[in-house]
This record gives C-alpha cells, structure tokens and sequence, in this order.
C-alpha cells in the first residue's frame, strides 16, 4: 500500500514535470532568439526582421503559454504530493522557488502580455526591449528552478535541526552558488538554445524546400545556425562540466551511468556500448576506451573513480552510522531541554548519515530495530537502475554530437557558400526538429532517475517523501492529468502545425515602401533625407 | 554578528504574516478581475466581437497577475513550509481541480481566436468561464474551511496526516459555511471583474456588467454578514492553552492549543482590526453605487478596498493562527510555530524588499502604457494581433 503511494507519485511527478519540459526549452531559446531579430530590426529598419519577429514571436506565444500553464501544477506538486519532502526541506528548497517568482516569473509574464499587445502602443526601442525582458525573465527563471533543482543533488548549506525535525538553510550563498546548480543551469539553457535554434532551423528549411518565404527562411537558417552552434557546442562542454562535478558529487549516479561495477585503477576506461546486467553487477560485451572516464570525470591521469560495488559497501557503513545518530536524535527529541551532552555530541558527528538510517524506513518502522539482512537492503537500494542510465545517457550523448554536425553545416552553408542549401540537408534538418526535445527530457530523465533512491540525496530518500494520501486520490489525478494533458497536446500541436502553414504575415505594402526608398537611396537617384524611422 | 539576527524572529515572524497577507490580496485584487471577467464572459458578452473586446481586456495583464498566486504559493513553500505540506496535500482533490482550471485558462486565452470555428471558440469562452469560477469558488470554500478547522494531524515526525478517503475528503469540504464563504468569494470576484469591464470596456459589454456587478456586489455584502454572524454565533475559535514564545521553533507539536471562545473575541482583544470589516462594508457599498452610476476609475478603487477589507479581516481574526486543526488541536500552525528559519525569512525578506517595489513599479509602467478602453472597433481591426 505504502509503496503503491510512493510509485504512484513518482510517476505523477515525473510525467508533469517531463509534459513541462517539452514546453521550457522552446521558450528558452526562442525567447532569445525573437529578441535577437527584434535587435537586428531595431538597427537596420527592415521590414523582413520585423516580420521574422512577429512570426517566430507567435509560434513562441503558443508554445509559451503550456510552459506557463503547465508551470503552475510544478509549483504546487511539491506540497500536494511531496508533502513530507516539503516539510523537510522546504526551508531551503523554497527559498529559490520564491525567488524565481519574484525576480524572474513576474519579470517574463508581466512583460510578455505587453510583447503581443503593444506593437502600437509602444516605440520601436521599448518594444524591443520588453522582448528582451521576456528573454531575461524566462533564463533567469530557469536558473532559480535549477539552484533548487541542484540542491537536491548536492544539499549543501543546510543542516538539520533535532527541534524542528528537518533541513534549515545555514548559509543562502553556498545554496545559491551551488556548483552542481551552476552547471545544470548553464547546460540546460545551452539544451533550450539548442531545441530553438534546431526548430527555427527545421521549419525554415520547410519553407525552403516549399519555396515559400524564402528570405524570412533564409535569414533565419543563417541566424538560427550560428546561435545552435554556439549553443550546441556549450551543452557538450558544459555537459562534461557535469560530469566533472559529478565525480565528486554524485558519485553513485556517475558510475550507474557508467556501469563501473568495480573501481577501476586510475586513468578508468570509458565504456562505449554495452549491456549493463544489474544483478550479476557486470557489463556483457562491453566496448572500451581506454583512459577516457578517467580523464573525463576527474580530468587528471592519478585520481580513482570508485565503482558501484564500493560505494554499495560505504553506504552500508553510513546506513550503521545513521542508525547511530537516529539513536541520538530520538533521545534528544525525547527530552530536548535535558537530552545528554552525549547525545548531542554523537548526533552531531554522525548526522550527516542521519538520512542512511531513514532509507531503513521502507523496511522496518524504527530503524534502531533493523536486521542485518534490512541493513544490506538498504544499502542495496542506494544503487539506482543500471541499465536504463546507461543507454538514456549515451541516446542524448550521441543526439548532442548530431547537433552539432548539423548546425555546423548549416553555419559553414550560410557563411561560406552562399546559403545555397542541398534539399537532403534540409530534409534532415526537418526531420531533426523533434530530436532535441528527445535529448533534453533524456537528460532529465539520467539527472532524476539517477538520483535514486533519494529525493535529497543522502539526507531524504524518497520513499518517505511523499503525502499520506489513498491510492484512489492519486489514481483520480494521475487519470485526471493524462487526459488533460494529452488533449492540450493535440490542441497546442494543431495550431503550431496551422501556423507554420499559414506562415509569416506579410507586409507587403510596408516591405514595397521600404525597398522603394532603399533602391532610392543606393542608387543616389533621390536624395531623400534621412528618416530613422522610414516606412512606420 | 551574523547578519540575520539584524530582525528578531518574532519580527520576522510577523512580517511575513503580513506578506503572504499581501501576496493574497495582490493574487485576489489583480488576478480576481481577471477571474471575474472570465465568469461574467458568458453573461456579458453575447456576440463573438463582444467577447472577444471583453477577453481583450484583460488580455495583456492576465498573465502577469497569475504570478500572484504563483509567487503566493513559492513564499508559503519559502517562508511557512508546514502550511505548505499541510493545506495543499489536505486539500488535493480540490487543489487539483484548482490547478486544471488555472490551466485551462491560459490555454483558453491564447488559443480561443486563434480558430474561426464557432464551435471551437464556444468550448473556449466555457473554459474560460470555469477557469474563472472554479478557482473563485473553490479558494472561498478553502478559506471558510480553514476558518472552521482542517481534519490533519502530525506525526512526532511532523508528517501531516488526514482521516477520511479521496472524495470523502473533498466533499468534505462542501460544508454550509465553506459554501457560503464560496458564494462570498464569487460574488466578490464578480463584482470586481464588472468593475474592471466598466472601466476597460464600452457599450452593450459594460452596461451588462454594471448591471450584473451591482447584484453581485449586493450579495457579497450580505453573504459577508451573514458569515460573520455565523462565526459569532455558530462557529468555535482556537486558543493557546499557554503564554506562547514568539521566538521558539518552528514545532507546531510544542505548543499547546485548545477549541474555545469565539473566532471573534479577536475583536475585543485588538479593536483596531474592526477596520478590515468595516473597509469591506464601505469598499462594496461604494462599487455598487460607482457601478450604478457608471464611474469608472473610482469604482474600481472602491472594490478593491472592498477586497482588501474582507480578505484581510479573515487574517487578522484568526490571528495567531494559520491553519486549524479540528482532530488534533495541539497539531494546528501559527505563527509563531510554523515559519521557516530566522536565516530562511530574513534572506527571503531582503529579495523581497528589493524586487517586490520593482514588482510594482513596472507592473504599474505595464497598465499606464495599456490605458485606455478596448472597444469593439479595436479588435475587429486588430485581427492578428489581439486574442
């Protein structure tokens, strides 16, 4: 029953929460990617860059609003179904949530109502830079959700406190400054540039290969191109920058990912392919290179990457020390105001591991009460599925490499030989569009699914995170969201789909105007005096 | 010295009571036009022009006003994590119908004319519509029933626990005075979505909704006397059975709390608060007659005087309390008993001190540059640009 609770909260909270990301990363990108071209309008006066921007600036609308809409069952997920996770570590955990809505939420929705409504009420320059405070607005967002996402990872400025019974914050500006937050933040806004820039690049090579806008298509491959490939390239390295803080920060989750069963002597090999068997704990027809893992995740030729099997065996040593403080804590909490010097002395050396003796729970009611065979479960558990982290990594591995051939190509296309696009270079391109949605919900996928078995790691696992709630309550809104979900689904995928064919907008009047007067003014025929606003 | 300890818990404490208070009343005075609109849509607008000038009203600011509730629930995560646990796993079923009605209305905004459809932009206005009343309805029902105490308990482990099955729960909700708290809550919202119509929009849409927005106001005001009759004569207050430290954890469990006396008895012990009530009173009173003569700007100031008043009278009553328990009183939160750390609410009160006058200043740019009716010429002109 107990477990049915927590299975079927787990499923809830990964669907909404994947649902959600097929939306953010779009808005990431896109977001950015309007500003920009409403920056190039702003410089040149052209009418085509206007246009680009309204165009790409309503596919950005329809996409945007599920973010938002789908935004608001995340933010109140965590006390609904996460109830005890909310108690435990919503003193730290909330704190980035509350400063997201206030530095960066209120920034983006507040302004993006004025991006769609105000082309006639506001001038060019204002109206410019709202579409960059929406793009502000929705980045620094994303940094906030992942300071708080980091810290699930790496729960570091806190401490727990016997009196209140959970997490306190002890210092704001380690949590913030975060290394893992960091590292997530920057790879996965590379991940949202990436999914933009890839769609603007796969819908403008549609219209290329229709012969329809071809100059709106064509001055979006070239802008969508060279942004991508920035932004692809990031991702890998920032991608590598997690790893590398992976080594020392999760290493349980580097070396399930890696499926190291057995410390391996230093420089580690890299394992390319192969098929991970969780219960023999050994990797069949595994392809390696040599050196590799070594290098990638502590950069170093000396360190040692320690394999699954020892770390299964430190856990089962903090899983003894956690029932040591958890021994200590009772006896505080007992008694707070007279609870022994000895009591508090042993609870603080051993508190860190305080969360070892709560993956127990699961097992046995009082920890204090485990058998050894309960004690061996525990650390059992601490090893999260093998198999499934292993091919989800390498899948978005492999699409973030295609990413950059692609945009490569297309950048060295545009730049260099005269944006004249083979039609199999842009099929492919149209064919692409849904890979990197694919490789950033894999990429949530191995940063959750590989944190397992806790939901902070080490301190709260996540069997006991959950709400008291009755099976049926869930059954009702799991059932509830899938409908719900998947009818916004097809309705939001309709419309893009009738947008895009549909297309730009065209001023045609306005584009005339304005390249009578340019024609007028390179060929000296008229002397016209300057305007800096012509054709408005 | 360490920083934090600049403001006395106790301090803190208050101020940010006084916060999530203000984060409330900003979620009911922006967003609850915007609810009112959406309920009043299939009333006040008969044609698809008419609808779509009145959708266009709040068209550009909707969004922008739902942080509020956003914001609303990330500083209760932030700054009373127990609340937090507590109220939204208690309240799920109805959480849950509160969150797909918020969905669905962005979604209805953005994509309602986006189609010529009739039929597709009929389903629309209809979710528009109950993502205006569902959540009006429901946050009044909420709020009526914490007044009357919430089935929770805490485990020694401060684990929030709830009696009852899935829809057993839910219904449970459904009592008297929380459905007349709900009824309260819409009427206010109408109310003020007819003022926010009165003053955005012309015509057959406005003389509709000043029609409307007068009766709604006539029973918001009744409904709200009537509930505080009810609570002076039919509804239990809550009471700490002992002096209580200001300044101790955040265990609810090391306080003592009985069921006596009367909510009300906050009246004689701090007298001030009568205001709240009485800014109700006149804050509707006024809308009704600025709704009948047809003013504008004033009118709509009026009700949210009316708004703050009533809302912020359900906080100051129960005063210290925040969310009762009626199984286990020792378990309900307070104030002094259910926040966050001193560290946790003084960084929070710092970004707050500095983005919430940010918040306000360019949400206030935002409405100066949209001044102005939106009339029915102005969206069949604007086909592409408008919802």
């Amino acid at each position: 029953m107990e477990l049915d609770i927590v299975e079927l909260s787990r499923f809830q909270f990964a669907m909404t929460a994947l649902y959600h990301f097929l939306f953010v990363p779009l808005t990431l990108g896109l977001s950015i990617l309007v500003a920009i071209m409403e920056t190039v309008y702003v410089m040149t006066n052209r009418p085509i860059w206007r246009q680009m921007t309204k165009f790409w600036g309503s596919l950005f609308g329809i996409n945007f609003v599920l973010g938002v809409a789908t935004g608001i069952t995340m933010e109140f997920q965590f006390g609904m179904n996460w109830s005890y996770y909310s108690h435990y570590v919503g003193d730290v955990f909330g704190a980035p949530l509350a400063m997201e809505g206030m530095m960066a939420f209120f920034l983006e929705a507040t302004f993006v109502g004025l991006f769609f409504f105000g082309w006639d009420k506001l001038s060019k320059l204002q109206h410019m830079v709202v579409a960059w405070l929406v793009a502000i607005g929705s980045n620094f967002s994303a940094l906030w959700i992942l300071i708080a996402n980091g810290w699930m990872v790496n729960p570091v400025g806190a401490e727990f406190n016997p009196q209140t019974m959970r997490m306190e914050m002890t210092s704001f500006f380690d949590v913030v400054f975060n290394e893992v937050a960091q590292a997530k933040f920057v790879h996965t806004v590379s991940a949202g540039y990436v999914t933009a820039a890839i769609f603007v690049l796969g819908v403008s090579s549609w219209y290329m290969l229709k012969g329809r806008h071809l100059e709106l298509a064509r001055r979006s491959i070239a802008v969508a191109a060279s942004f991508g490939l920035a932004a692809s390239l990031s991702v890998v390295v920032l991608g590598d920058e997690s790893g590398y803080s992976a080594s020392h920060t999760q290493k349980m989750k580097l070396a399930a990912i890696e499926a190291m069963w057995e410390t391996h002597h230093a420089p580690a090999p890299f394992t390319l392919v192969g098929i991970p068997d969780q219960e023999a704990r050994e990797t069949h027809y595994a392809i390696e290179i040599p050196w590799a893992m070594g290098l990638i995740g502590t950069r170093s030729l000396t360190k040692e990457i320690p394999g699954i099997n020892d770390l299964v065996a430190e856990a089962e040593q903090r899983v003894r020390r956690g029932i040591t403080a958890y021994d200590a804590l009772m006896e505080i909490r007992e008694d707070p105001a007279n609870a022994s010097a000895e009591a508090r002395f042993v609870f603080e050396q051993n508190s860190d591991d305080l969360g070892y003796a709560l993956l127990l729970k699961r097992y046995v009611d009082d920890p204090r009460e485990a058998t050894e065979a309960q004690i061996e479960m525990a650390a059992n558990d601490t090893v999260p599925g093998v198999f499934p982290l292993f091919w989800s990594f390498r899948a978005m591995v492999g699409l973030g490499f295609s990413f950059i051939l692609l945009t490569g190509y297309f950048f060295w296309m545009s730049s260099f030989k005269g944006a004249q696009y083979p039609r199999w270079a842009l099929r492919l391109a149209v064919l692409w569009i849904p890979a990197p949605w694919i490789a950033a919900e894999l990429g949530w996928f191995v940063a959750e699914y590989g944190r397992q078995p806790w939901t902070v790691d080490g301190m709260l696992p996540t069997a006991l995170s959950v709400s008291h709630l009755g099976v049926t309550d869930l059954l009702i809104t799991i059932a509830g969201f899938v409908m719900f979900y998947t009818v916004l689904f097809i309705v939001e995928m309709s419309l893009m789909v009738k947008y895009i064919r549909k297309g730009p907008v065209q001023d045609v009047a306005e584009t005339d105007e304005w390249m009578d007067r340019h024609q007028a003014r390179l060929s000296g025929m008229t002397r016209a005096p300057f305007s800096p606003n012509p054709a408005e | 010295m360490i920083l934090n300890e600049l403001v006395s818990y106790e301090v803190l404490r208050l101020l940010w009571w006084a916060l999530l208070g203000v984060l409330l009343i900003g979620f009911a005075l922006t967003d609850g036009f915007d609810m009112g609109v959406g309920a009043l849509l299939p009333f006040v607008a008969k044609t698809d022009t008419e609808r779509r000038q009145t959708i266009n009203t709040i068209g550009p600011v909707w969004e922008g006003n739902q942080v509020w509730f956003i914001l609303g629930g990330g500083a209760i995560f932030a700054a009373w994590p127990p609340l937090y646990a507590v109220s939204f796993s208690g309240f799920y079923l109805a959480m849950f119908l509160i969150l797909a009605a918020l969905i669905l209305r962005p979604v209805a905004f953005k994509y309602r004319s986006k189609r010529p459809d009739p039929r597709w932009r009929s389903t629309w206005d209809w979710a528009l519509f109950i993502g205006g009343f569902v959540p009006a309805l429901l946050f009044g029902v909420a709020v009526g029933n914490v007044l009357l105490g919430v089935p929770f308990h805490l485990t020694p482990d401060l684990m929030p626990m709830y009696d009852g099955s899935a829809l057993g729960k839910l219904f449970g909700l459904l009592r008297p005075f929380a459905l007349l708290a709900g009824l309260v809550s819409v009427a206010m919202l109408l109310m003020h979505g007819a003022a926010w119509l009165s003053l955005k929009a012309d015509g057959a849409v406005r003389d509709r909704a000043r029609r409307i927005g007068t009766i709604a106001g006539m029973v918001a005001a009744v409904g709200y006397a009537l509930a505080g009759l009810w609570l002076a004569v039919g509804i239990d207050g809550y009471a700490f059975t002992h002096a209580v430290a200001h300044d101790g954890p955040s265990n609810p469990l090391m306080n003592s709390v009985a069921r006596e006396g009367s909510w009300l008895s906050a009246y004689v012990d701090r007298p001030w608060i009568v205001a709240a009530p009485l800014f109700g009173f006149v804050g509707i009173a006024m809308a009704v007659r600025g709704l009948r003569a047809g003013r504008d700007v004033s009118t709509l100031l009026w009700s949210k005087l009316g708004i703050f008043g009533i809302v912020s009278s359900v906080g100051l009553t129960m005063f210290p309390f925040i969310l009762p328990s009626t199984v286990d009183p020792n378990s309900s939160l307070t104030v002094w008993d259910s926040s966050s750390s001193h560290m946790t609410l003084f960084v929070m009160l710092v970004g707050a001190a500095f983005f919430m006058p940010l918040i306000l200043a360019y949400t206030a740019w935002v409405y100066k540059v949209l001044w102005g009716k939106v009339t029915q010429d102005d969206v069949t002109a604007n086909g592409d640009t408008l919802y």
